[in-house]
C-alpha cells in the first residue's frame, strides 16, 4: 500500500509540473490555434536562468529563502520576456499564413533556442541545487511525500486557482475568452487582439518558468535538452485533456503523470517515455478532441 | 523624421535583446568549482548585432508585406526567371551535361574523404525528395521521418547479423519494411488534422528510437550493431577506397532514379490528388478524390525512400545505433525540404548540398549548424515560405482582356 501511495504521489507531482507547462500550450492553442513548439524551450530557459541567478546569489552570500524567491522571480521574468519576444519574431509576422508555416517556424525557434543555450552555456548536465525549503510537519509521512513534492503540488494548486480567477473575472481574462471564441468578432468589439495574444504568451511562459524551477529542484539536474521532452509530454497532456480547455490541461496532466508513475513502478522504467507517447497516439486515435475538448465541425 | 523614429526603434530593440540575453550569454557559472565567468563582450556583440539586424528585418518585412504572402501578380521574381530559363532546352541540356561531367569526374579529382561527404549529401538529397512527397506534395507535416530511416538501417543490420543477407537483397527488403511501417502508422493517424498529425509522427519517431535503445535483445541497445558489410561489386571484394567510390556512384544512380520517379509521381494522377489534398481537403474530397488512399500512398511512398536510404546508410557507415536517429535528424531533413521550397526538386537538391556541405567545409562553423537550421526555418517561413526555388506547377490563369472574351491559357 505504501508503494502504491508513493507512486500515486509521484504521479501527482509529475502531473502538477506537466500541468504548469501544459497550460501554456493550451492557452496559446486556444487563442491562435498554434502548437507553440518553443514552449518547452521557454521552460528550459526558466530553469537555466534560475540556476544561474541562484548560483550567483548564493556565492554573494544570500541565504536560502531569499535566493529561492529572487531566483524564481528573475526566472519567471526572463521566461515571460522570452515568450513575448518569440511570439513577436516567429509567430506575429505569420498571422494569416497557412497553418503549416507557423508550425515550422515554431520548430525552428525551438531548435534555435536549444542550441543557443547549449552554445552559450554547456551541453553537460548541470547539478541544480534544491532551493525549496523543508516543510517540517510532513516528517512522519516523508517516505510517501517529501516536502519538495508537497510544495510542488501546493504551488500548482494555488496557481490553478489564481489562473481560473484571472480568466473568469478580470478584464483581460474576458478579452482572452472572447479572442479564443472568435478573433475577428473580438476585434470588432474593440478587443486589442495583439495585446491579448502577447499577454497569453507572457502568462504561459511565466507558468512554464515556475514549472522549470520546481522540476529542476525536484530532479536536481538540468541541461539544454530538458525542454524538448518535457514540452512534448506537456503537449501530450494538453491534447489528452482537450487542447484549448484549461481544466482539460490539468486533468490530462494528472492522468499522464499517474500513467507514467504507475507504468514505471509496476511494469518497467526503461519505457517511461514510450508510455507517454503511446498514450498520446492512442488518445488521438480514439478521441481526437481529447477528454474535455469540444469537437468542432469544419465549416466550408 | 522617419529615419529618426526607425533609429530609436532599433535602439530599443538592441537594448531589449541585451537585456534578454543577459543571464544566458553573459554569465557562465561553474557549479562544481563555484566560479562565475562574466562575458561582458557578448553583451556588446548582441547589442550591435541586433541593432544592425533590426534594420535588415524591418526592410525585408516591409518588402514581403504581412503574412508572408507570395508576390503580387505581374511582378516577376528573379528566381522564377531563372526557372523559366532552365526550362529552355538548350540551357537545360548544357547544365545537365556539365553536372554529369562534374559528378563523374569528382572521385578522380578528390580524396576519399571528399567523396564520402558527397555521398552523404546525395543521401540527403534522396531523403529530402522522399520527405518532400509527404510534406511538399501531400502537405502532411511529418516529424518522425527518421523512424523509417531507422527501420531501413536496422532491417539490413539485423538481417545481416542473423541470416548473413547481403546489401542487394536487403535493399528492397528495407524499403518494403519501411513501407509497411508507413502503412501501419498511416492507418490510425489519417483522421488527424495537420498539427496533431505532426505531433503523432513525432511521437512515433521517438517511440521507435526509444524502443531501439531499450530493447537490447532485439537491437543490441545503445551500443548498436557493427560490422555491417559494404555493398559488394559482383562478388569482388573492394578495399575501403574503392568501396567508397562505388557507393558514391551507386548514390548518383539512386539520386537520378529518385528524381525521375518523384517527378513522374508529381505529374501523375496520384500526384495531382496530393496537390488537391494539400490545397483544400474538403474541396478535394468533393471532387471525388479518395482522401484516405491519397494520404496513405503519400506516407507509404515517402517511407519507402527513407527505408532504402536507411539500408545505404547502414552499408556506408557499417555501423548502426539509435543515436543516429534522433529528432534532430528529422528536423534536418525537414529543413532541407523547407529551404528547398516544398515541392521543388531542384530546390531540394540545392538545399541539401548547401546544408550538408557548408558545415563540412566550414569546420569552425559546424558548432553553429543546428543554430543555423533553426534560424533558416524561421526566416524562410517569414520571408520566403516558397523556398529558394519556387515550385511552379502548370497553372491556368484567367485573363480578362477588355472587350475581348479572352480567357487565355498561360503556361507559367
Amino acid at each position: 500500500m505504501d508503494y502504491f501511495l508513493e507512486l500515486f504521489v509521484g504521479g501527482l507531482t509529475r502531473g502538477s509540473i506537466y500541468a504548469l507547462i501544459a497550460l501554456g500550450y493550451t492557452m496559446v492553442y486556444g487563442i491562435i490555434e498554434l502548437i507553440n513548439f518553443a514552449h518547452g524551450e521557454i521552460y528550459m530557459i526558466g530553469a537555466f536562468t534560475a540556476l544561474i541567478v541562484a548560483t550567483v546569489l548564493a556565492m554573494s552570500g544570500f541565504d536560502g529563502i531569499s535566493v529561492l524567491v529572487l531566483a524564481t522571480l528573475v526566472a519567471v521574468l526572463y521566461s515571460a520576456c522570452h515568450g513575448f519576444t518569440v511570439e513577436k519574431i516567429a509567430y506575429k509576422p505569420l498571422r494569416g499564413a497557412s497553418r503549416l508555416s507557423p508550425l515550422i517556424s515554431a520548430i525552428g525557434m525551438s531548435i534555435f533556442l536549444q542550441n543557443y543555450v547549449m552554445l552559450a552555456q554547456t551541453s553537460d548536465f548541470l547539478p541544480f541545487p534544491n532551493l525549496l525549503p523543508e516543510v517540517p510537519f510532513l516528517e512522519p509521512y516523508a517516505h510517501i511525500m517529501g516536502s519538495t513534492e508537497f510544495i510542488i503540488v501546493a504551488t500548482t494548486a494555488g496557481i490553478m486557482v489564481l489562473l481560473t480567477l484571472l480568466i473568469q473575472f478580470t478584464k483581460i481574462g474576458k478579452a482572452m475568452r472572447a479572442t479564443a471564441q472568435d478573433r475577428n468578432m473580438a476585434m470588432l468589439v474593440g478587443v486589442n487582439v495583439n495585446r491579448v495574444i502577447s499577454t497569453t504568451f507572457i502568462i504561459g511562459s511565466a507558468l512554464a518558468a515556475l514549472g522549470g524551477v520546481l522540476i529542476a529542484s525536484h530532479i536536481g539536474r538540468i541541461n539544454f535538452y530538458i525542454g524538448f521532452i518535457a514540452g512534448i509530454k506537456a503537449f501530450t497532456a494538453a491534447v489528452l485533456g482537450g487542447i484549448g480547455s484549461i481544466p482539460g490541461a490539468v486533468l490530462g496532466s494528472l492522468i499522464l503523470g499517474w500513467t507514467e508513475s504507475f507504468a514505471t513502478g509496476y511494469v518497467s522504467s526503461d519505457y517511461e517515455d514510450v508510455f507517454a507517447f503511446a498514450l498520446l497516439v492512442l488518445i488521438l486515435i480514439l478521441r481526437p478532441s481529447g477528454l474535455l475538448g469540444r469537437s468542432t465541425t469544419q465549416k466550408v | 523624421m522617419k529615419r529618426l523614429a526607425e533609429l530609436r526603434e532599433s535602439l530599443v530593440i538592441a537594448l531589449w535583446f541585451m537585456f534578454l540575453t543577459f543571464p544566458i550569454l553573459v554569465i557562465q557559472v561553474n557549479t562544481i568549482e563555484k566560479t562565475i565567468l562574466w562575458r561582458w563582450q557578448n553583451m556588446l556583440y548582441v547589442g550591435l548585432g541586433s541593432f544592425a539586424l533590426s534594420f535588415v528585418w524591418r526592410y525585408f518585412l516591409g518588402k514581403v508585406g504581412t503574412g508572408g504572402r507570395l508576390r503580387t501578380e505581374g511582378e516577376e521574381d528573379p528566381k522564377t526567371r531563372f526557372l523559366r530559363l532552365s526550362g529552355d532546352p538548350r540551357v537545360r541540356r548544357g547544365a545537365i551535361a556539365a553536372a554529369v561531367l562534374v559528378a563523374l569526374a569528382f572521385p578522380l579529382l578528390s580524396s576519399t574523404y571528399q567523396v564520402n561527404i558527397m555521398t552523404t549529401a546525395l543521401m540527403y538529397v534522396v531523403l529530402g525528395l522522399g520527405l518532400n512527397i509527404v510534406v511538399g506534395q501531400a502537405g502532411l507535416l511529418h516529424l518522425g521521418y527518421v523512424a523509417f530511416y531507422a527501420v531501413g538501417a536496422y532491417t539490413y543490420a539485423l538481417l545481416y547479423q542473423h541470416f548473413g543477407i547481403g546489401f542487394w537483397t536487403a535493399l528492397p527488403l528495407g524499403a518494403l519494411m519501411a513501407t509497411l511501417f508507413g502503412i501501419l502508422l498511416g492507418f490510425p493517424i489519417l483522421r488527424l488534422r495537420g498539427d496533431y498529425l505532426a505531433i503523432v509522427t513525432l511521437g512515433f519517431g521517438e517511440i521507435t528510437r526509444l524502443v531501439l535503445e531499450n530493447w537490447s535483445e532485439f537491437s543490441s541497445g545503445p551500443s548498436g550493431i557493427s560490422g555491417i558489410p559494404r555493398p559488394g561489386f559482383f562478388g569482388l571484394e573492394l578495399n575501403i577506397q574503392e568501396a567508397t567510390i562505388y557507393l558514391y556512384f551507386l548514390m548518383i544512380g539512386f539520386t537520378l532514379f529518385t528524381v525521375f520517379v518523384t517527378n513522374r509521381l508529381q505529374d501523375s494522377r496520384i500526384g495531382r490528388a496530393w496537390l488537391a489534398l494539400r490545397e483544400d481537403e474538403v474541396a478535394c474530397q468533393a471532387m471525388g478524390v479518395d482522401k484516405t488512399m491519397a494520404k496513405m500512398t503519400a506516407f507509404a511512398l515517402g517511407s519507402t525512400w527513407a527505408g532504402m536510404m536507411g539500408v545505404v546508410f547502414a552499408a556506408k557507415t557499417t555501423f548502426v545505433n539509435p543515436a543516429s536517429f534522433t529528432f534532430l535528424e528529422s528536423a534536418m531533413i525537414l529543413s532541407i525540404v523547407v529551404l528547398g521550397g516544398m515541392g521543388s526538386t531542384l530546390g531540394i537538391i540545392l538545399a541539401s548540398f548547401l546544408l550538408i556541405l557548408l558545415p563540412e567545409y566550414l569546420r569552425a562553423f559546424s558548432d553553429y549548424r543546428m543554430l543555423l537550421f533553426g534560424t533558416i526555418m524561421v526566416v524562410m517561413m517569414i520571408f520566403r515560405p516558397q523556398g529558394i526555388i519556387t515550385n511552379i506547377r502548370r497553372t491556368y490563369e484567367y485573363h480578362f482582356e477588355g472587350k475581348g472574351n479572352g480567357a487565355a491559357d498561360k503556361q507559367a
